[in-house]
């Protein structure tokens, strides 16, 4: 039987590769997908944490956030499509109109 | 009563305030209603007079008027014989001088405003006598200032009649400044304002506080009469129309702080030292006045400096104690003044404006009775043994002589000798020298009608015979003074002896030598318009230029305290604290500025700054 | 039982909101319906006058009701002698400013109505509220319509005298609001009730010291910048003459007295032992600004900016006054607070009726215009005098009765302050001496025409109370007389509890 910690370790790794990538990536949809990697990492801990502690309330956050990273996801890419529209790019280095 | 009281008042204010309102639909007809309004004023206060019981004090209250907490005043008058006498002055000669103004003023485009300015004035000055407290008083003292301010820029086009106007009352409020000082001290000390009251306090008041009170007091006084060193509004104050110098700067108004000392007597003779001061303060401006006027070409710049001189006489006779003598003097003074400044008056309409005393000349043939009125006013000035001034001045005189002043008598004697030379000499140049005017004007000079010579004519009949009838000394003092007895004591003995006939020989003498030196200086021969007025010496260009107090002024306080304000308004409190102000709002910009290069815009840069903020709160949980 | 004293409050506010529903283009039914909600609200405080019982000194017209229970933040309106007059004075005055601002402002209209109302409202609340809470909301509520009213219809330097205003004032007022938070908990501390209840705060007895003295001074300094106390008024000149007329005549009239208000309703009662101890600093600076602001007037080559500098030599009489903490001084003040709101008002729509005509403020562009427009000069005149304190006018009962008041505290300080009215007259009568007297200078004051109906409409009610209040006196300072008395009492009595 795979342990607890296996999964959180899980989690953490996906968080981490999501995390790099939101760091990294230039491409605004780039640092989309590496939120929704992030996202899903914090899902896979709700998850695990559900299953070991017996407790369903982990899922229903689950089932939250899976709907809500949707809304985001469409809410997110309309504000990129809306940028390319106006600026002809989705380099996020290069949207720097809030520089101080 | 009662009535009769508040009518004296009632009515000028009610012309007044027609005026002012309806002044545009009663235009011409303005008389109609100022006039009538002073003579039923006048009527009322001879009722007033004829009822006043001699000994006893009438106070009569309107209304309650400011109120706060144990701070308690009344619209409330107080009626005893001074007041009546004050009244009977201020309505009669203020309804002459009415009349009079129907036709010097008979074609001004302000005819209505100046009969309403005129009527509030007497309105002021029959309250400002009538007044039963101080604050009442001091009301009305500004009041009649208000009304001087008014009357003074009445030609308000004129710069000279503005600045004139706004001088008078500015100096005025410096005077007033010590005035309201004093009657908050009042307040303080005794906790009323109300005359009877603080009368009968005075006598346990500490003698340091009564000086101070007096002598605030008595700075009111010196700026509404015009002693030095607040002396200097008046001259300027000629500005105004003629009948305004008549009745205001001559006849009442500026009489009022000699009322004001008279009245509050029993705080001045709670301290010696406050007496003195209005004594001495009374001698020097009689003199210094007197010098100036010596000189003067302007007819009413002469009348203005011997009203000033004329004051410093009436203080003086009041500082020395001798009320009834410093009252009488204002009565007379009243008529002959008045007199004089409606025949200046008369002849300046008769010369369509002119003023100046070298252009003059030779009226006598052409305004005789202005001419005659003139002159018996100049010699009631002059003190003519006979004329009311010759006894009201001999009362002064003796006053200071029997009191064993011998100093001021003397003084006040060299004052009259000036007084005698300054008056002859305008009398002479306007009237009995050769003329001096040109053809032209000389052609169109003409008598005033009979609306203005029946005021001078009424006038001069005064003046010849209130002397006689009220002011013939006795053992028990004058007929003016045993009237007077209840408000002021009556000096008994002095009038009598070697004493009284030195003072009198004296007086004469001086008048004789006084007209006779005017005489050979400016009758004897015929005198050229340019040697009239001219700074011969230094000692001319002094006293032609009023011993330069004008100029000092200006240079010590006025400009001085204009570039402070200056210097307060450009640089400390634009540079000073709004600049601080702005530097601290720049400050904020400033530092804002250092910080704003933390936000890059870009979203990594953002989300990194996250991470660690995330990591650091973690290990700052983790390390606990 | 008709909760009058709300319904004057909110009526003005209530009425203004639904202005929103008019259209824009109807501006003769914004100005008429405007007007008309300003005259109803002054009808209707009408009745607080004639109803008010002088002789009592407690609150009276009062409405509490909860609001926010677990604050402890209540409802709570009312009125008593100090506020009374200022309500008065406020419904009085939006009249006449909004008549002032008739034909001048056009420029968005409907919102310039919808502004004042609602500034109408912050201000009456400001007077009846009797609870901290209550208080400081309307006291900041009222800081954003008039923020509009310099920043949107002022004159060309507007942004800077707004954001100036906003931001000087904010300053006081967020430490006033640490300070209220403290009052607060401290007051909860001690008797286990948690309140922002004024009467009830002012009954507890704070024990002299470091936390009273700071939370004094964090009032003070609201209150001082409102005032304006030097050296906090260089937001006051900009403020006035950027404002449009109708914000001066609002701004000087009533927003100043706000300070002046507040020292006397909480600073005195709620911190009596800093109120003494401080006392003496008060009056420095009330001196120092009373003979700074009249020299300072003297020399302004701009009538709204000399008026402007004029208010704070005038506050400065009714600073010293407060702090005399005698029944002169203090009804001496609180009647002063309504003469200077009159006099500087109507200074203020006078000197604006002249702009409307000149397009110019600078006495150097005047002269000689009692020949063009005697009416307007003659109106000039009195309320001119009225301003200097001339007796018989309205401001001369006041300034006599706080000199009254401070000579009895220190007669040094009474004698310098009076040298404030040598000044009065010399920068007045000069400034008058240039505009009006004189030969007319510039060609282009020959077309100038004189008072419109409208303009003697607006005026003939001021100049009307300036002489009431001048003669009759009276009628106003017997309603303030109960309540003064009851306050310099309380002042009192807490201040010798610790001794």
């Amino acid at each position: 039987m795979i342990g607890l910690p296996a999964y959180l370790i899980l989690g953490a790794l996906v968080f981490s590769i999501g995390l790099f990538g939101v760091l990294t990536r230039r491409n605004a949809v780039g640092i989309l997908l590496g939120i929704e990697l992030m996202l899903n990492a914090v899902n896979i801990n709700l998850v695990a944490f559900a299953r070991f502690n017996g407790d369903v309330a982990g899922l229903v956050f689950t089932l939250f956030t899976i709907s809500i990273t949707v809304a985001e996801v469409a809410v997110g890419l309309a504000i990129v499509i809306a940028i390319f529209r106006v600026r002809r790019t989705v380099e996020a280095d290069r949207l720097d109109l809030l520089r101080g | 009563m009662s009535t009769t009281v508040w009518l004296i008042p009632a009515f000028p204010l009610v012309g007044a305030l027609l005026n002012i309102f309806f002044g545009g639909v009663i235009g011409r007809r303005a008389h109609w209603i100022a006039v009538p309004a002073l003579a039923g004023s006048f009527l009322a206060s001879c009722v007033l007079f004829a009822n006043v019981v001699p000994g006893e004090t009438l106070t009569t209250t309107l209304f309650a008027w400011v109120v706060a907490g144990d701070f308690e005043t009344s619209v409330v008058a107080y009626i005893d014989p001074l007041t009546a006498v004050m009244l009977l002055v201020v309505t009669g000669v203020g309804a002459l001088i009415h009349l009079y103004s129907v036709g010097y003023m008979h074609d001004d485009p302000g005819y209505a405003r100046y009969f309403a300015y005129m009527n509030l004035f007497v309105f002021s000055m029959t309250m400002l006598v009538l007044a039963g407290n101080f604050l009442l008083l001091y009301v009305f003292w500004e009041a009649v200032g208000l009304c001087s301010y008014l009357l003074i820029g009445f030609w308000y086009t004129r710069p000279a009649a503005a600045q004139a106007g706004k001088k008078a009352f500015i100096v005025n409020r410096v005077g007033d400044f010590g005035f309201g000082l004093g009657i908050m001290w009042i307040w303080s000390a005794m906790g009323t304002l109300d005359y009877d009251r603080v009368f009968k306090g005075a006598a346990e008041l500490p003698p340091a506080t009564a000086t101070g009170i007096a002598l605030l007091l008595f700075m009111g006084a010196c700026g509404k009469s015009a002693q030095l060193p607040l002396h200097t509004w008046l001259p300027d104050a000629m500005e105004g129309p003629t009948p305004v110098s008549a009745l205001i700067h001559a006849a009442t108004m500026v009489t009022a702080g000699v009322y004001m000392v008279a009245r509050s007597r029993a705080l001045f003779e709670r301290s010696p030292v406050a007496l003195e001061v209005v004594a001495w303060v009374g001698v020097a401006t009689a003199l210094f006045a007197a010098t100036i006027a010596l000189i003067q070409t302007d007819i009413k710049r002469v009348l203005a400096y011997s009203t000033v001189s004329q004051l410093g006489y009436m203080f003086t006779a009041v500082g020395l104690g001798a009320y009834a003598a410093g009252i009488f003097h204002l009565v007379t003074h009243a008529f002959f003044k008045a007199l004089l400044f409606l025949g200046a008056g008369s002849v300046i309409h008769g010369l369509g404006g002119e003023q100046d005393l070298r252009k003059m000349g030779g009226l006598s043939s052409r305004m005789v009775t202005t001419t005659i009125t003139t002159t018996i006013g100049a010699l009631g000035l002059a003190g003519l043994p006979g004329l009311a001034g010759f006894f009201s001045k001999d009362e002064i005189l003796a006053a200071a002589f029997v009191t064993g002043r011998r100093g001021i008598w003397a003084l006040l004697l060299l004052g009259a000798f000036f007084t005698a030379f300054y008056t002859a000499r305008m009398l002479f140049l306007a009237f009995y020298s050769g003329p001096r005017m040109t053809r032209e004007a000389a052609h169109h000079v003409h008598e005033a009608p009979g609306v203005m010579t029946l005021p001078l004519a009424v006038l001069a009949v005064l003046t010849v015979i209130s002397g006689v009838a009220l002011g013939i000394p006795s053992e028990h003092g004058t007929r003016f003074a045993r009237f007077l007895a209840p408000v002021f004591p009556v000096h008994d003995g002095g009038h009598g002896g070697f004493a009284a006939l030195l003072v009198l020989v004296m007086a004469v003498l001086v008048f004789t030598a006084g007209i006779a030196l005017a005489w050979v200086v400016y009758m004897a021969a015929p005198i050229r318009a340019d040697a009239i007025g001219r700074p011969k010496t230094v000692v001319h260009a002094l006293l032609l230029n009023a011993y330069y107090v004008d100029p000092l002024y200006d240079r010590v306080i006025v400009r001085p305290l204009l570039a402070l304000s200056e210097f307060l308004a450009r640089v400390f409190d634009l540079r000073l604290i709004d600049g601080l102000v702005n530097a601290l709002g720049r400050s904020v910009v400033v530092w804002a500025a250092g910080i704003r290069h933390l936000q890059t815009g870009y979203t990594v840069n953002y989300a990194l700054t996250m991470l660690a903020g995330a990591v650091a709160i973690l290990a700052f949980l983790l390390s606990r | 039982m008709i909760p009058l004293v709300s319904l004057v409050t909110f009526l003005p506010g209530a009425a203004g909101l639904a202005l929103l529903f008019v259209p824009r283009r109807s501006v003769g039914v914004l100005r008429v319906a405007s007007l008309a909600i300003t005259l109803v609200t002054f009808v209707l405080s009408l009745p607080l006058y004639f109803g008010f019982a002088g002789d009592i000194s407690g609150y009276q017209f009062e409405e509490n009701r909860p609001w926010m229970p677990t604050l402890g933040a209540a409802y709570h309106v009312g009125i008593d002698g100090i506020s009374l007059l200022l309500v008065l004075l406020t419904t009085f005055l939006m009249p006449l400013a909004l008549a002032s601002a008739w034909g001048v402002i056009e420029d968005r209209l409907k919102e310039f109505m919808v502004t004042i109302l609602i500034l109408e409202t912050g201000m009456l609340g400001v007077f009846v509220s009797l609870d901290l809470f209550l208080f400081y909301v309307f006291w900041e509520a009222m800081l954003i319509p008039m923020y509009f009213i310099i920043g949107v219809w002022g004159g060309p330097n507007r942004i800077y005298a707004a954001v100036k205003f906003v931001l000087y004032t904010m300053v006081g007022s967020v430490l006033m609001l640490v300070a209220i938070l403290a009052l607060y908990y401290q007051y909860g501390a001690a008797t286990g009730r948690y309140t922002f209840d004024l009467p009830v705060l002012a009954q507890y007895v704070m024990a002299p010291g470091r936390a009273q003295d700071f939370m004094f001074l964090a009032f003070g300094l609201a209150f001082a910048i409102k005032v304006p106390l030097f050296p906090f008024h260089t937001w006051l000149p900009d403020a006035h003459v950027e404002a449009p007329t109708a914000g001066s005549v609002v701004l000087a009239g009533v927003l100043l007295k706000m300070g002046t208000y507040g020292f006397l309703r909480f600073c005195l009662p709620l911190f009596p032992d800093a109120s003494l101890a401080f006392g003496p600093v008060v009056w420095t600076l009330a001196v120092i600004g009373v003979i700074y602001g009249a020299w300072v007037s003297t020399v302004q080559p701009d009538m709204k900016k000399l008026v402007a500098y004029s208010s704070v030599s005038h506050l400065g009489f009714v600073m010293l006054g407060i702090f005399t903490f005698n029944q002169q001084g203090l009804v001496g003040s609180l009647i002063q607070m309504v003469n200077h709101g009159l006099s500087t008002g109507a200074l203020f729509l006078m000197v604006g009726m002249i702009y409307e005509r000149r397009h110019s403020r600078l006495i150097a562009d005047f002269g000689g215009l009692w020949r063009i427009v005697p009416a307007f000069s003659a109106l000039f005149l009195v309320v001119v005098l009225s301003s200097l304190g001339l007796p018989g006018l309205n401001g001369f009962v006041g300034e006599f009765l706080i000199l009254v008041g401070a000579f009895q505290r220190n007669p040094w300080l009474a004698a310098l302050a009076t040298s404030g009215i040598i000044f009065a007259a010399v920068y007045l009568l000069w400034m008058y001496q240039r505009v009006i007297f004189g030969e007319v200078t510039r060609d282009a004051n020959l077309g100038l025409t004189d008072l419109t109906t409208r303009e003697w409409a607006v005026l003939v009610p001021v100049v009307a109370l300036i002489v009431w209040i001048g003669v009759y006196p009276v009628a106003f300072t017997g309603k303030t007389e109960a309540t003064i008395e009851a306050l310099i009492a309380q002042v009192e009595a807490k201040a010798s509890a610790h001794r």
